[in-house]
């Protein structure tokens, strides 16, 4: 509950809450605006924005109903977001975990292995499993989480290194408590909430890379996407710059909302911030 | 006179527990002599020393008073003049030589930036007041200790260095706060003469903050009693450490232990067949690398049933790792560890498991050993509930063990930061209890509380042991604790027991050269004997 109370007193978490409850709705009242299928040919393409009242924000250049696919690919970011962050955090926070408790060969193993996904560059390694696995909307979110969770567990990891030190930890060893209680029960809470606050930016990240892939040509075809809208209207920008230019502006705003949040989680959880 | 601090409040932020850190302190020094301001955690004696030099946290506000320090008020001095005022007027100590070194610097470079930054003095004479300095405080080689890195010194060594850089500029007053807490017994006696030493030689005043009454004994001229941000009591130290006048100082001083073990007649029957704890030659090294470090070297103890055993050592003696061994925190390189005649230390870790609960132990620091996020009932219900009973089973239990080690049965749903540090520890023995444990394993269990906690805490234990006839293993680095409470003791030094025995022995006619060199190097000793005689 404090936390909840220092959140709303930092400046940039309430622009981040505001900013994504946009977003938000955006998602949500999708399906009641724009009940037909927003890839489908609507009107005369290239339409300008505030010109038709049909069509809000114009029309992109195969006559489709750029707003409806502003409001659709609010839902496709905010899910890919969410679920890969979700994937990213569950991988990572195991990896970690794992390995800072128990040092030693465990240790060892588990952090080549994510040495080795950290030397490919996350967006190649992503572009790989595509070509490989295809692009289905719930294999594209398991494959973003896939490439990004290395981060997280590094820093869970950082955390259990220095908390699994601690008295109250082997106060629980000498009552004979199980290593994965330990691990789960006791230590965890402990270490989540720099973490929590790194999902923020993980979440950013994963909104960004499939916009990027939309982008390519990469991602579900079948889905309405900001990074592909923004693909289709790179090749009329100068003639209609505002079919990319608005989901342009989308990304940024949903990227933005989550790294503020973050940053309101962030000084929320820092007790130097904190009077009272 | 040297330093004059008159009617000095300075205010705490928000709604602590009182409004101000200090209240209406004056407290004066003069040249050449030392003066020990006393007092617990919280008395507001190092906000005192802060306030002198304009190093107070930016929450803490001067609200009124002055500092008087050659004629001028340090607390109306601008930053630039402060600085003036810093290392070349006032030198300073503090209790952490690691922390307040840098680490990535020559200790000769700490020193000589002193120099830099207060003379105009050639790169050669800055070397030469170097080494001499150094050669001042006794460092073995002075021109090495100059070259080294801070992590290549010892503590005591540390602090030596950080001693020569307060009195690099000859101050006329050295300001010491708890600069020998961190410190074993024998090396704080070896920094404590050294300041006196120094102080005498430069006729300097020095104010040091402790709170330890045996150090103060040791070197104090005169001593200012502090409590909840006031000065009680000032006096000549001989006054106020045998002819208290204040109701607080008495109790302080009753809460010193005493040195001299009370009577108790050893048993007449042998310890064959009443062994709770056997420790028979065990070997444990640490191997890091290539490097190998012996911690225990053919250790062997028995812990009579029902009584105490006292492990008493420098840092590095190996006590905790001792300690650790017995309740398999940390495994064992060779010999046996018996309990109840079954070596643990062949038990598998699952075995172990299920054994846990004869072995309990408690930890040194209430602040690190309870779990922030649980509450405390839940903490002390833990051992049982992890051994299958259910947490509502357990609960009217874990009442009881609250009202057993003295604290509020109803206060089990409250988290641990809501307790202070004495009730922390308690909590931390009820959930060493709730296991019904037949051996109980104290490492340090009141080194990090106040004397007056301290001695309450120790009370509970020696009533807890008569009330459950529990057998103590009780690790500790303060021989006066030992003496109170411990039936046996046994002298550690680098892995090894040197002597073992009755404390009225040990710690009263100790033959080993380290025993009597760890017994004469306790602070204050000379007042503790004389207080103590009939």
């Amino acid at each position: 509950m404090r936390t909840v109370r220092f959140f709303l007193t930092s400046p940039a978490g309430i622009i981040g809450l505001v900013l994504l409850v946009l977003v938000l709705a955006m998602a949500a009242s999708a399906g009641t605006l724009y009940p037909n299928d927003p890839l489908s040919l609507a009107g005369r393409p290239l339409q300008a924005p505030f010109v038709n009242p049909r069509f809000v924000l114009g029309t992109d250049s195969s006559g489709r109903d750029v707003a409806a696919q502003m409001f659709h690919g609010a839902r496709t970011s905010l899910l890919i977001g969410i679920s890969a962050t979700l994937v990213a955090i569950v991988v990572g926070v195991l990896v970690g975990s794992i390995s800072g408790y128990y040092g030693g060969w465990v240790d060892v193993t588990l952090m080549r292995i994510t040495e080795a996904f950290q030397t490919v560059p996350n967006f190649i390694l992503l572009l790989v499993l595509v070509v490989i696995f295809g692009a289905r909307m719930d294999l594209l979110a398991f494959m973003i989480g896939l490439v990004s969770w290395t981060a997280v567990a590094r820093l869970t990891r950082a955390e259990f290194l220095t908390l699994r030190q601690r008295e109250f930890v082997q106060a629980c060893r000498v009552l004979g408590m199980g290593d994965l209680r330990i691990i789960f029960r006791e230590i965890l809470p402990n270490a989540l909430p720099p973490v929590i606050v790194y999902a923020s930016i993980v979440m950013a990240f994963s909104i960004l890379l499939e916009s990027a892939l939309a982008f390519l040509g990469l991602s579900d075809p079948n889905v309405a996407s900001w990074g592909k809208l923004i693909a289709d209207g790179r090749r009329v920008l100068r003639t209609a710059w505002y079919v990319a230019t608005m989901p342009g502006l989308a990304v940024l705003i949903a990227v933005l909302s989550v790294s503020l949040i973050g940053q309101g989680i962030n000084d929320a959880l820092n007790p130097r911030l904190r009077r009272d | 006179m040297l330093l004059s601090i008159e009617n000095l409040s300075i205010r705490l932020p928000g709604r602590g527990d009182r409004p101000h850190a200090v209240k209406n302190l004056d407290l004066t020094l003069q040249e050449n002599e030392i003066l020990c301001v006393v007092g617990e955690s919280g008395s507001g004696k190092s906000v005192t020393a802060s306030a002198i030099l304009g190093l107070l946290p930016p929450e803490l506000k001067v609200e009124s008073g002055r500092v008087m320090f050659e004629g001028r008020d340090l607390t109306k001095l601008s930053p630039a003049e402060l600085r003036q005022v810093r290392g070349a007027g006032i030198g300073m100590i503090f209790q952490d030589p690691m922390t307040a070194l840098n680490p990535l610097q020559r200790v000769g470079d700490q020193i000589a930036e002193t120099f830099r930054i207060h003379t105009d003095l050639g790169k050669a004479e800055i070397r030469r007041r170097v080494v001499k300095l150094l050669t001042d405080m006794h460092l073995p080689d002075p021109e090495l200790a100059a070259r080294v890195y801070p992590h290549e010194l010892s503590g005591g060594q540390r602090q030596r260095a950080m001693i020569a850089m307060a009195l690099a500029l000859e101050p006329r007053i050295l300001i010491a706060d708890e600069p020998t807490t961190a410190l074993d017994v024998t090396t704080q006696a070896q920094i404590l003469s050294l300041i006196r030493e120094l102080q005498q030689r430069n006729r300097m005043g020095v104010l040091f903050i402790t709170h330890d009454f045996g150090v103060v004994a040791e070197i104090g001229n005169r001593i200012a009693v502090m409590r909840m941000g006031e000065v009680v009591e000032t006096g000549a130290a001989d006054d106020v450490l045998n002819r208290p006048q204040h109701a607080y100082t008495k109790s302080l001083l009753a809460a010193v232990p005493l040195l001299k073990p009370p009577d108790r007649p050893p048993p007449e029957d042998g310890l064959e067949g009443h062994a709770a704890l056997s420790i028979l030659n065990v070997q444990k090294t640490y191997r890091r690398g290539l490097r190998r470090t012996v911690a225990l070297k053919d250790v062997t103890l028995r812990l009579r049933r029902g009584s105490t055993l006292g492990i008493v050592g420098e840092s590095g003696s190996g006590k905790s790792t001792l300690a650790r061994c017995i309740v398999r925190l940390l495994e064992t390189d060779g010999g046996a560890i018996e309990i109840g005649g079954a070596d643990i230390t062949r038990l598998t870790k699952q075995e172990w498991r299920k054994e846990a609960r004869r072995v309990q132990m408690v930890f040194q620091d209430p602040y690190a050993s309870l779990n922030p996020r649980r509450r405390v009932g839940e903490l002390v219900a833990q051992g049982p509930v992890i051994h299958g009973a259910r947490l509502a089973d357990v609960m009217p239990k874990v009442r009881e063990l609250f009202g057993l080690v003295g604290l509020d049965p109803e206060a089990v749903d409250r988290f641990p930061h809501e307790f202070s540090g004495g009730q922390r520890q308690r909590i931390a023995l009820a959930r060493a209890l709730a296991m019904e444990p037949e051996i109980l394993v104290a490492d340090e269990p009141v080194s990090a509380l106040d004397v007056s906690v301290q001695a309450q805490v120790l009370k509970l234990l020696a009533d807890l042991q008569r009330k459950l006839n529990l057998s103590m293993v009780f690790i500790t680095h303060d021989l006066r604790v030992a003496a109170q409470i411990c039936d046996r003791v046994a002298i550690m030094q680098r892995g090894e027991v040197v002597e073992e025995g009755e404390p009225s022995r040990v710690l009263v006619a100790p033959q080993h050269p380290y025993a009597q060199a760890l017994i004469s190097a306790i602070p204050g000793r000379d007042w503790a004997m004389r207080r103590e005689s009939p």
